[in-house]
């Protein structure tokens, strides 16, 4: 924090509002005044013995909402959710031991999704810890890898200090999640409260702006591609590019694929947009990966859902990788050209380097890969078969929901088939419409992360796309909406099973469902109701089990605004989600029903049978495929 | 497999430590060698740590320590350029028939007594792997009693500072 000595901006006026003279406080209420200086409006969390201190002063804060939550969990996702759908960042708070081990699933899922949160902790007094006191655990030492940083405070003059840093880490750079331990001691001693305090940072400087030699070769590469394509993670989301994006694509007009974390970056009904990459993505998209000879690469990380078997991935593809963060850059696929910076700055600079190109004619001409694509995604759209007998396909609910909650919703999944359903068949288009738990695949994560973001965006309809073993993990939190007035909607995709796993028990398996029948709705077993559950939480529950059903109830459930809307739609349990590529193999392998690889006119038919879960086997060689077994 | 010794200078908070250990026990980094300490300013400390990675996995792990925020900077120190030193306390079997033999050797690799009792002695040698490796191997015979040695702890040649740069661009 260099003192610049500029004219004063806004920003800079805020903060001299801001500005507090020295006064005596107790040390939680300078954690209350600090919140409230970094302009926290709401703490999802629970008190408990040691974070007690804290919750007096949080009681006269008109500032700060805390909304009491049932399980810590739910506090963490809940912050998540709201940072998610809001680009603030989201706190959260709990006791110390159970309370802030509970925070731990959350913890990891914000570091692999870079989610900005920061987590508040009472930590036991400090002449304790180490004795194994009452309600002691190491929080720090156990958020050591699950977090971007993390704190343990035992001098209160040390809070606003340490708080403004969490916050600063949290949102800056690759965002992600800062936990501040503070002992019981420091909350209840005197303390002298000033801000802003002094951030002393000294091993932390994101870099955000490209090198212009870095744009320069990305350029070049750019110009003399012939099979382009622009792979899109979440980074472009995290970083608000979506709008540079587009112009970069009105610009090159180079197609585009939008990973799991990077749905809505680019609006999906924008014809270059040919789906989302990996393991459950389009045809279109994962074909043009395969085929193309210059992946320009924002904000992803090669996740090994995206690549399948790493090494035959995008075999001839050049690779432009812009990350914030350089440790992703030749992670996993080495980067011809790697560009540092956040997408937005990244993006700015491509689209003047690459439009000085084009002025010059020098620019690059993809209209016959861009032929190619448009025919890979017009043969290959996206789609399911209607399930017999007149039960309900889970794609078809989705689909429906899509069309009638509209663009302007929140979509929040938990994981698992019914979020790769929701990433499939919601038209996504606007960022930050889609919150889903990518990297960590948290189950549980779409009921308190709905509630935060609809918390941070009140204005906006808030679908929880749950599944019926994810919905049972978190739902307590209906609780929490029903008495802060949090009128999320959750469609739970009532399969009756662990879907994803059985699908996994069906394909790899010889259709052993062991232990994946969780009895919610298959022979007449509802184990629980969720009708019944929905009502005894105060909820509205609605039941849907038939295709003529579901645009009224879809429609009776938008009309309640009062409460928190549960809607059991119960579905055929057989339904899978194609297409599929089976894990750690090719992603030439993809594959859009069982054992039906793409019919392909042309010569490009390398998709072979496939017929093993190679998830854990990490040999590089999938085996011979293709070898004739065919279950 | 090749070995790759870097200089990290940290902030000298409590943790440090546990957090540069933590993050090369979860990525497989795999550590060969490791010694802390304060340096000429009591607020950065430094850690010398040799790690056995091939080339591509070295990049991963400097990446990853500069994201640790109480990093200031990781230094790669090529062997060429840099003084690697570690030290090696032996106690060896030695009785008044083998003790001047025992001397000889102590003698003849520079290293020192530095505890003598009527079975045995202590002796302190300080190099670099090869030497102290194979004034072990001569002294194997009499018998190796017990052995502790230090992390390796390495400098670069030259009047330059690691140091003062860290500091200048904190």
């Amino acid at each position: 924090m260099s003192e610049t000595q500029a004219a004063p901006t806004p920003a800079r006026l805020a903060e001299q509002a801001r500005a507090k003279a020295p006064h005596e406080v107790t040390g939680a209420q300078s954690l209350v005044l600090s919140l409230e200086a970094l302009e926290v409006d709401t703490v999802f969390g629970i008190p408990g013995g040691a974070i007690l201190p804290a919750y007096d002063p949080l009681l006269d804060s008109v500032k700060v909402r805390h909304i009491l939550v049932r399980h810590e969990q739910g506090a963490g996702h809940a912050a998540e959710g709201y940072a998610s759908a809001t680009g603030k960042v989201g706190v959260c708070m709990a006791t110390s031991g159970p309370g802030a081990t509970n925070l731990v699933t959350a913890l990891a899922d914000a570091h692999m999704d870079s989610v900005p949160i920061v987590a508040i902790t009472g930590q036991v007094a400090s002449a304790s810890i180490g004795t194994d006191a009452f309600q002691e655990a190491d929080i720090r030492g156990i958020t050591m890898p699950i977090t971007k940083h993390n704190y343990l405070v035992t001098d209160p003059a040390q809070i606003p200090r340490v708080l403004a840093e969490a916050f600063h880490i949290a949102a800056t750079g690759r965002p992600g999640p800062v936990l501040v331990d503070i002992s019981k001691d420091a909350l209840q001693a005197r303390t002298t409260f000033t801000w802003p305090p002094r951030i002393d940072l000294p091993g932390y400087h994101p870099v955000t702006r490209p090198h212009a030699k870095q744009i320069r070769e990305a350029t070049r590469l750019i110009a003399a591609a012939e099979r382009p394509v622009l792979y899109v993670g979440g980074g472009v989301i995290r970083a608000d590019a979506s709008e540079e994006l587009r112009q970069f694509v009105e610009l090159t007009r180079i197609p585009v694929v939008t990973t799991l974390m990077a749905r809505g970056a680019l609006p999906d009904s924008h014809e270059l947009h040919l789906g989302m990459p990996g393991m459950h993505g389009s045809v279109a998209a994962v074909t043009a990966l395969q085929k193309s000879d210059l992946l320009i690469t924002l904000g992803a990380r090669f996740d090994d859902r995206v690549t399948g078997q790493l090494s035959s991935f995008a075999p001839e593809a050049k690779v432009i990788h812009a990350d914030i963060d350089p440790a992703e850059i030749s992670k996993n696929r080495q980067a011809d050209v790697p560009i540092v910076g956040s997408c937005k700055d990244v993006l700015v600079d491509l689209i003047t380097s690459v439009d000085t190109d084009i002025d010059a004619g020098r620019g690059g001409d993809y209209a016959a890969w861009r032929e190619r694509t448009q025919g890979w995604k017009r043969d290959f759209p996206l789609g399911y078969s209607e399930s017999e007998s007149g039960s309900l396909a889970p794609q078809y609910v989705i689909e429906r929901l899509s069309a009638i909650a509209g663009p302007e919703a929140v979509y929040v999944a938990g994981v698992g088939q019914h979020q790769m359903w929701a990433a499939q068949f919601v038209q996504y288009e606007r960022p930050r419409a889609w919150l889903n738990s990518g990297g960590l695949g948290t189950m549980g994560y779409a009921v308190p992360a709905a509630m935060g973001a609809q918390v941070g965006e009140p204005d906006r309809t808030v679908w929880a796309i749950d599944g019926d073993g994810c919905f049972q993990m978190t739902n307590q939190e209906l609780a929490t909406c029903v008495i802060n007035n949090i009128p999320i909607k959750v469609a739970v995709i009532n399969n009756s099973s662990l879907g994803m796993v059985r699908q996994w028990q069906s394909l790899f398996y010889d259709k052993r469902y062991s232990n994946t029948d969780l009895h919610t709705s298959a022979d007449g077993q509802r184990i629980p109701d969720f009708v019944k559950l929905a009502d005894a939480y105060g909820c509205a529950g609605l039941r849907c089990e038939r295709p003529e059903d579901v645009d009224d109830t879809i429609r009776q459930a938008m009309a309640i605004n009062d409460r928190p809307v549960v809607v059991d739609f119960v579905v055929h349990r057989d339904a899978m989600v194609w297409p599929m590529v089976a894990a750690g193999v090719s992603n030439d392998m993809i594959q859009v029903a069982k054992d039906t690889a793409p019919q392909w006119d042309r010569e490009e038919s390398e998709a072979l049978p496939q017929d093993q879960d190679a998830d854990h086997s990490e040999a590089e060689a999938p085996g011979e495929p293709g070898e004739g077994e065919d279950n | 497999m090749s070995q790759h010794t870097l200089s990290v200078l940290v902030e000298n908070k409590p943790g440090v430590l546990a957090r540069i250990a933590g993050l090369f026990a979860r990525r497989g980094f795999n550590i060969h060698s490791l010694a802390v300490g304060e340096t000429e300013h009591n607020d950065i400390s430094r850690i010398t740590v040799v790690v056995d990675v091939e080339g591509l996995p070295l990049e991963q792990v400097t990446k990853q320590l500069n994201k640790l925020v109480e990093v200031l900077k990781v230094v790669e120190l090529d062997a060429a350029s840099a003084v690697q030193r570690q030290v090696m306390l032996i106690k060896v079997r030695a009785d008044a028939a083998t003790r001047s033999q025992v001397l000889e050797l102590v003698q003849l690799f520079r290293a020192k007594v530095v505890d003598v009792a009527t079975e045995s002695v202590t002796i302190e040698a300080t190099g670099h792997g090869e030497k102290l490796t194979a004034l072990l191997g001569v002294l194997e015979p009499y018998g190796v009693r017990e052995l502790v040695q230090s992390g390796i702890v390495a400098i670069g040649r030259g009047p330059r500072s690691i140091t003062d740069r860290a500091l200048r661009g904190a």
